[in-house]
């Protein structure tokens, strides 16, 4: 709020004297008095080297409590999409439920075993299918049983919601999430 | 607490203590006082990360908890005052005190006392014995008993202190009261301050400990390691005599002795060596009988004075009669004068000095922003106190139009104000009279603000940086990693000059200027808290005195 003040006030001053142009707005707000200088002397080299050396210090010290889970500042290639994933199962998943990482032949009888259930009855609640779907953990899926299911979904949950656009390319994993199609994505 | 105190406590706590406790030290600080329930629903960590937090706080005397407000059934409530947290940017200056008064033991106690918040006298004794040894030539090694006797000294003079024993003020079980007793059978206790280590009367008393030994040496090769450590796991279970009590640094102290450094520079710098001797002088005498917060020293007559002095100051005493009617008639006002006894009785104007110490901070900072003509303009209305547009003009022998233009840009940065006065009741512009004022109080509250927001602004530009070169900052550690333990291990020089070049020139170059920058901007954050301490002890004694 001053500052808009003060800025102004530079701006058509600059412009007289320096010949600046209407677009260009000084970055330093007040370019006419610079800051002092630091005071540089031993007390204070000591004193820098104080700081930083405690700094360093009280980062190892037990008493710097890291959080739970540490991520690699650098992802990986693959960790970004399964975070991705991760992610979007966390938002659209009405009954929030831990992802257990199971294996793939497992999780195929599940599948096959949920899918003669669910054929057995036909009315089952969504809830069911949200399992159904979610089960598929992750992993390289054919996307011939991602049709199959995108198919019940359409059927039997009967949405109101437009299938969404799905891109094989982006998700690793071929988004076996079938969550995230029954429901649109933005 | 304001926005900007709030920010610069969150970052601190950050760079101090991790993530977790800074969220939990900010959510403490929003919210006021909560039980535990309360902050770990609120901010989402989990129960044992938000105890561990809670540990940190309180064991660096950051928190506080007390029982609930309901009355003596309900939860223990958890509360976080920012002054403690916006300590740690001082804590270099702490440490560098103590280091010139106390040499590098009394240096190591504080750093060790800074760094774990509290400790017993044995363990620090210790701690500091093996660091000492350290750094010594092989074969030599520190006693005991050299680092309790800097240790006593330290308590001696007050700069460190006891902790307030745990419990909160509803504990009664506590033999030294607190200042403040509650009322036995209130129903809903009032919130009365809860007490200070100084509450206490044991707080400067050094316990008898039995310490003897000399510092270790940590040993490089492995089976010395495993050796002390199990010789280290006998040792720890001896006992020294002063179990549960522990010490802490004593700011307070520290900033006393702060103010005194600032008031015995300011002298110098205005007057001479000599006036600032005598002030010194006096400062010392008084160190004892004056309290903290009060307006000046106790009176010292010139006699006392004059006998006090260092010996390598030898002047006459009519001389020292001129110098100190020299600093009583200096319109800094520092040293007043209180009665004519004893060759005249002299007291140090302290809360006056440090009134001056920041109106003079404020006038330095609006020269430096705006220019010595506006500079002028503000310390012509700090003194005339109001002032109307054309008496500035010709008080400040400034031409109108440009008096006009520094006149509206100070008012537009807040550092003066208008006060308005009207003639008619209808407050009608043209009848009204529009004088300028500055106040120096709200000025200097203002100014402090900035300062907070500075070192916060400064912080995070350099966590910025630090980010921006990650990649290259980890890449040149594991180098140097690489290279030290080439080095243990004998390589021949071509190794070594084949894994420098593994940074290129470049790179090197990159290093070199974030280094620079890192260096300037920990050096700004040291000093803006110069300027921080002083406004902040003036307007502490403004609420005070």
């Amino acid at each position: 709020m001053a500052g808009k003040g003060r800025g102004v006030a530079a701006f058509t001053f600059n412009i007289e004297a320096l010949g600046i142009g209407r677009g260009s707005m000084p970055e330093a707000r007040n370019t006419e008095f610079k800051p002092v200088p630091l005071k540089a002397g031993e007390e204070e080299d000591y004193m820098l080297a104080l700081k930083q050396e405690m700094r360093g210090t009280m980062q190892r010290l037990p008493h710097n409590i890291k959080p739970h889970s540490n991520k690699a500042e650098v992802e990986k290639y693959t960790e970004r999409y399964l975070k991705q994933r991760q992610l979007d199962d966390e938002e659209w998943t009405p009954v929030a439920k831990k992802k257990t990482v199971i294996s793939r032949k497992e999780s195929e009888d599940v599948l096959s075993k949920l899918e003669e259930l669910a054929k057995k009855d036909d009315t089952n609640p969504e809830k069911s299918d949200d399992e159904t779907e979610k089960k598929p953990g992750n992993k390289e899926e054919e996307e011939e049983l991602e049709a199959e299911e995108y198919e019940e979904e359409d059927i039997e949950e009967d949405n109101d919601y437009i299938e969404s656009y799905f891109d094989n390319g982006e998700d690793f994993g071929a988004g076996s999430d079938d969550n995230m199609d029954g429901e649109a994505t933005y | 607490m304001t926005a900007q105190e709030l920010r610069l406590c969150g970052l601190l706590l950050r760079e101090h203590f991790g993530e977790v406790v800074a969220k939990v030290g900010t959510h403490l600080l929003r919210s006021g006082a909560q039980n535990l329930r309360t902050i770990i629903h609120e901010t989402g960590i989990s129960l044992d990360l938000v105890k561990k937090s809670l540990c940190v706080l309180v064991q660096h005397g950051a928190c506080v908890f007390s029982s609930g407000r309901k009355g003596p059934g309900s939860p223990t409530e958890y509360q976080t005052t920012c002054d403690r947290i916006l300590r740690i940017l001082r804590y270099p200056r702490y440490i560098y005190t103590a280091k010139t008064l106390y040499g590098d033991t009394g240096e190591l106690i504080i750093e060790e006392l800074l760094q774990r918040g509290d400790m017993t006298m044995s363990s620090t004794v210790k701690t500091v014995a093996d660091r000492l040894t350290q750094n010594m030539e092989e074969g030599r090694s520190m006693e005991y008993n050299e680092v309790s006797s800097t240790f006593s000294n330290l308590v001696e003079t007050h700069f460190l202190q006891r902790c307030p024993p745990m419990g909160g003020k509803n504990d009664s079980a506590t033999p030294a009261a607190p200042a403040n007793p509650t009322p036995g059978a209130s129903a809903a206790p009032v919130r009365t301050e809860l007490p200070t280590a100084e509450s206490f009367p044991d707080c400067y008393k050094v316990p008898h400990v039995t310490l003897i030994g000399r510092g270790k040496r940590q040993l490089s090769t492995e089976d010395g390691e495993d050796q002390r450590n199990a010789k280290k796991a006998k040792m720890d279970t001896e006992t020294h005599g002063d179990e549960g009590i522990y010490w802490q640094v004593n700011f307070e102290r520290f900033h006393l002795y702060f103010r005194d450094q600032a008031i015995i520079s300011a002298v110098a710098n205005k007057l001479d060596q000599t006036s600032s001797e005598i002030v010194r002088t006096m400062l010392r005498m008084s160190e004892v009988t004056t309290s903290p917060t009060a307006t000046c020293t106790k009176p010292l007559s010139a006699n006392e004075i004059f006998r006090s002095l260092p010996s390598s100051y030898n002047i006459p005493r009519p001389i020292l009669d001129q110098y100190l009617t020299l600093l009583v008639d200096d319109p800094m006002e520092f040293v007043g004068k209180a009665g004519e006894s004893g060759g005249g009785m002299y007291v140090v104007n302290l809360h006056r000095a440090l009134a001056n110490l920041a109106r003079a901070t404020l006038e330095s900072v609006v020269q430096e922003r705006f220019g010595s003509r506006s500079a002028r303009i503000f310390r012509l209305l700090l003194r005339k106190r109001h002032l109307e547009q054309k008496q500035v003009e010709d008080f400040a022998m400034v031409p109108a139009k440009e008096a006009k233009d520094m006149l509206y840009t100070l008012l537009s940065e807040n550092l003066v104000q208008l006060q308005e006065i009207p003639k008619t009741p209808d407050y009608a512009p043209s009848r009204t009279f529009y004088l300028y004022t500055v106040n120096q109080l709200p000025t200097a509250r203002m100014l402090l603000q900035n300062c907070y927001k500075t070192v916060a602004n400064l912080i995070e530009r350099r966590l910025f940086e630090s980010k921006e070169s990650k990649r290259l900052l980890e890449k040149s550690q594991r180098i140097e990693a690489i290279l030290a333990s080439l080095q243990a291990s004998g390589a021949e020089p071509e190794q070594l000059t084949e894994v420098e070049e593994m940074i290129t020139a470049p790179e090197k170059q990159q290093l070199e200027a974030l280094r620079l920058h890192i260096n300037k901007l920990d050096s700004a954050e040291n000093q803006v808290d110069e300027t921080i301490f002083l406004l902040e002890s003036y307007v502490k004694s403004t609420t005070t005195g």
